[in-house]
């Protein structure tokens, strides 16, 4: 290890230093170093006040004024530095001559060093990974923040707080790498992380098999990464993204590229919850609703469209996979946006939601659009983030008027809400705005991403290198086409059940039942302030990446700022020739139009009297199987998981102890026998044969040693 | 004159070889056992002329080393005789698995 990181250190003194190794990215470490102190300061404080009451489960930390403090302090303190960071980026890259082509690296010591495998504990700041950093630590202070007023009664408060702390760091760990194990590590950390806050209330079983479904659908897409980095190791002798990236893109088209590109996005579905494997993320609503709005809508479900960007270099490299990831983000926008339609929960509905715009953001990622993506992965940060907690606040005015009032209905059921912009002002106009965002209202953020997203998709149907790829026969052309038909079916839909979302929770007459509707009041200032923020984003996050033809300011920031990292990759798949400006105009008019219709039809659909679930009639017909969510939970159950069950329960009770258990004795006391047998028959205490053992040895080791 | 040094070492090697794999009496296996060594110095004391003074201090490590095993070995063997009666190795079998 010395010698080869003696040689590391002698060739790293002759390259020039980085343009921001001298300023305050040097200090970079810090950030995912800050979160895992809290966790491990406010983890001490969990295991410390159950020790010391001597009761561990029943020890309450609630409104521990040291965790209120660490939780979100640790968060704040980050995102300073990274906006720090950020501004050193933006000076370097001013008075560097060459800009910021090259990321910045900061080799912090040896990991893995066994021979040719060399895995460095190093961190990589570019644009991308700066992106992702601001995002995270600053969505993750507001929704820290949040938290301290949405769990302040929670016995399980600094337990809480260490999960999330842990989870920001680990999220921040993935963006930061610097290769593609060290990514890994945060990948399964947010896993983990993701696990132990779904399932936080783990008395209640269901939250608990909740937890579990998403760490065993999960893992089926971790083996999928795991291939793709031995594939790598293979082909390229290097897992970091340069070397990997550089020696990837000369064998370019190759079957060992498609298949690493395959393998990736497989790990994409896992953590991104693209079909097939989305099941896990509607459940994953089981964990409190904070956690949802930072794991399971803002950061960690974006982590698959974070890797397709950075692996933009080996998608591109494969135009077929590339096709195939924008087919099943089409897919798995429809599919989910049809489900959220008939969804009743105000969290469900939001979950399906979440993965509906996710496959957006692989629509745009695999047709190379990986601005779009990133565009939109921004700013359904901001505006998931602000519906998720915003349904946080009406779900704890709710329950409290429930608890106060002692009955025991649904305080997520959206059956039972109305009217609630009476008593919850500000919940509901930043809720309006975040629906009329993500439904694609003009100017809002999310009008702007998801257009980019659709146009890019259209413009490189024609002419460009995607179109003349194919995917299982179909031309690119025809693919693209399509899931451009797919997006724009998908806004209309999302258009429907937002509208409806909204209008049943804030607007009508309210059917919380009349004594509960009195003890209903608008969430805390600790909890509507991060939200206020957040639609203050929502509003302005447009102006990230705003398209050329709308002079509302300097356009495509974004695309600028991104271009050192996936410029060259978008540029191999995207045609030479941009849209005609009328087309553009008409493909803005389509998208406007589409969601005005979507929201219409959600006004007309809202007017039909709500009756509450336990009168409701069953669904029938297409109704049911949209309410169920095409039955595939049942679907899984009865083909996977109840087979596996009882198999194990029949070798349980008839097949273990005497079957696989004594197949496994038999077979260790055989070789036992044999050894010993053997052994003693040449031990018989002969000194003599000894000597001639030795010495047959010795000649045979002479022989092979002369001959060799 | 290395040439011939190093064919006696050898045939003085064999010698002490074949005696420790034919002969059964422990003190003439140990007097082979000091054959095989001595042949072995032999061959020190006549490379070191080519390679320098190294071998001969190698011979008068070997030779206080076999002093002392001798010594040590001897001591075994008597107190053998005085347990046993004998020293003939193939009715010395207790030590099997």
């Amino acid at each position: 290890m010395s010698i080869v990181s003696a040689l590391e250190l002698a060739t790293g003194a002759q390259a020039p230093a980085h343009v921001l190794s001298t300023t305050v990215a040097q200090y970079m470490w810090l950030l995912p170093v800050l979160p895992l102190l809290g966790a491990m300061g406010n983890g001490m404080i969990a295991l410390g006040v159950g020790r010391a009451r001597g009761e561990q489960v029943d020890a309450t930390t609630a409104r521990h004024p040291l965790v209120t403090l660490m939780g979100p302090g640790v968060l704040l303190a980050s995102f300073a530095l990274a906006i720090a960071i950020f501004v050193a980026m933006l000076g370097a890259g001013m008075s560097a001559s060459a800009g910021l082509a090259t990321p910045f690296i900061l080799r912090l010591g040896s990991w893995i060093p066994a021979g040719a495998l060399v895995i460095d504990w190093a961190f990589q700041l570019d644009q991308l990974s700066m992106l992702m950093v601001l995002v995270i630590t600053g969505v993750g202070t507001l929704i820290h923040i949040f938290s301290v007023g949405y769990m302040r009664d929670d016995a399980g408060y600094a337990r809480y707080f260490a999960y999330l702390n842990l989870f920001v760091a680990f999220m921040l760990v993935l963006v930061l790498g610097a290769s593609y194990p060290v990514l890994f590590i945060g990948w399964e950390g947010v896993g983990l992380c993701s696990y132990l806050l779904i399932s936080f209330w783990f008395r209640d079983a269901a939250n608990v098999a909740a937890g579990t479904k998403a760490f065993v659908v999960n893992r089926i897409g971790d083996a999928g990464f795991l291939v793709a980095m031995f594939l790598m190791w293979r082909t390229t002798q290097h897992l970091d993204f340069a070397g990997a990236h550089a020696a990837l893109l000369s064998q370019a088209g190759t079957p060992a590229v498609v298949a690493i590109a395959l393998f990736l996005f497989i790990g994409c579905t896992g953590k991104s919850a693209q079909l097939p494997l989305y099941v896990w993320l509607p459940d994953a609503m089981a964990g409190p609703t904070p956690v949802s709005a930072l794991i399971h809508a803002a950061t960690m479900v974006t982590a698959g469209v974070y890797l397709v960007a950075r692996a933009a270099p080996v998608f591109s490299g494969a135009p077929a996979i590339s096709l195939l990831v924008t087919v099943v983000g089409a897919l798995t926008a429809l599919f989910a946006a049809t489900i959220a339609l008939r969804q009743w929960d105000i969290k469900k509905v939001l979950a399906y939601s979440t993965v509906s715009q996710l496959g957006y953001m692989f629509m745009a990622v695999g047709s190379g659009a990986y601005t779009a993506g990133v565009f939109h992965l921004v700013t359904h940060a901001f505006f998931k983030a602000l519906l998720f907690l915003g349904a946080g606040s009406v779900i704890h005015a709710m329950h409290a008027a429930y608890h106060a009032t002692h009955r025991h209905d649904d305080p997520q059921d959206l059956r039972n809400m109305g009217g609630l912009r009476r008593v919850m002002p500000v919940t509901a106009v930043t809720m309006g705005l975040a629906t009329l965002a993500i439904a694609g209202v003009p100017p809002l953020a999310g009008f702007f991403s998801k257009d980019a997203i659709l146009s890019a998709v259209f413009a490189r149907a024609s002419g460009s290198p995607l179109a003349q790829a194919s995917l299982l026969g179909l031309s690119g052309q025809t693919i693209l086409l399509g899931v451009y038909a797919v997006g724009m079916v998908t806004a209309l839909f999302t258009a429907v059940y937002m509208g409806r979302l909204l209008l049943l929770a804030f607007f009508g007459e309210n059917r919380t039942g009349s004594d509960a509707a009195a003890a209903l009041h608008e969430a805390p200032g600790v909890m509507t302030i991060p939200v206020v923020l957040l639609a203050i984003l929502t509003v302005a996050g447009g102006w990230l990446n705003l398209p050329e033809l709308m002079p509302l300011g300097r356009p495509e920031l974004l695309e600028h700022w991104l271009a050192p990292v996936t410029g060259a990759s978008a540029a191999r798949l995207a045609g030479t020739v941009p849209l005609a400006h009328g087309t553009e105009q008409g493909l803005i008019l389509a998208a406007v139009v589409t969601a005005m219709l979507g929201l219409g039809i959600a006004f007309i659909a809202a007017r039909r009297p709500i009756t509450d679930k336990a009168h409701a009639a069953p669904d029938t017909g297409v109704s049911a199987l949209l309410a169920n969510a095409y039955h595939v939970d049942a679907g899984v159950d009865a083909v996977l998981v109840r087979p596996t069950q009882a198999l194990a329960s029949v070798a349980l009770a008839r097949g273990v102890e005497p079957g696989i258990d004594g197949l496994f004795s038999a077979v260790g006391n055989g070789l036992t026998a044999v050894a010993a047998l053997v052994g003693r028959r040449v031990q018989d205490g002969d000194v003599g044969k000894y000597a001639w053992v030795i010495a047959a040895g010795a000649v045979l080791m002479l022989a092979a040693l002369s001959l060799r | 004159m290395i040439t011939e040094a190093l064919i006696v070492s050898a045939i003085l090697f064999v010698i002490g070889v074949v005696g420790v794999l034919t002969r059964r009496n422990a003190i003439i296996l140990f007097m082979c056992v000091e054959l095989m060594l001595n042949a072995v110095n032999l061959s020190f004391v006549a490379l070191s002329k080519l390679h320098g003074v190294t071998g001969q201090v190698f011979v008068v490590m070997v030779m206080t080393i076999a002093a002392a095993e001798a010594a040590v070995g001897l001591a075994i063997v008597i107190s053998v005789f005085r347990h046993a009666g004998t020293v003939d190795l193939s009715s010395l079998k207790l030590l099997r698995g």
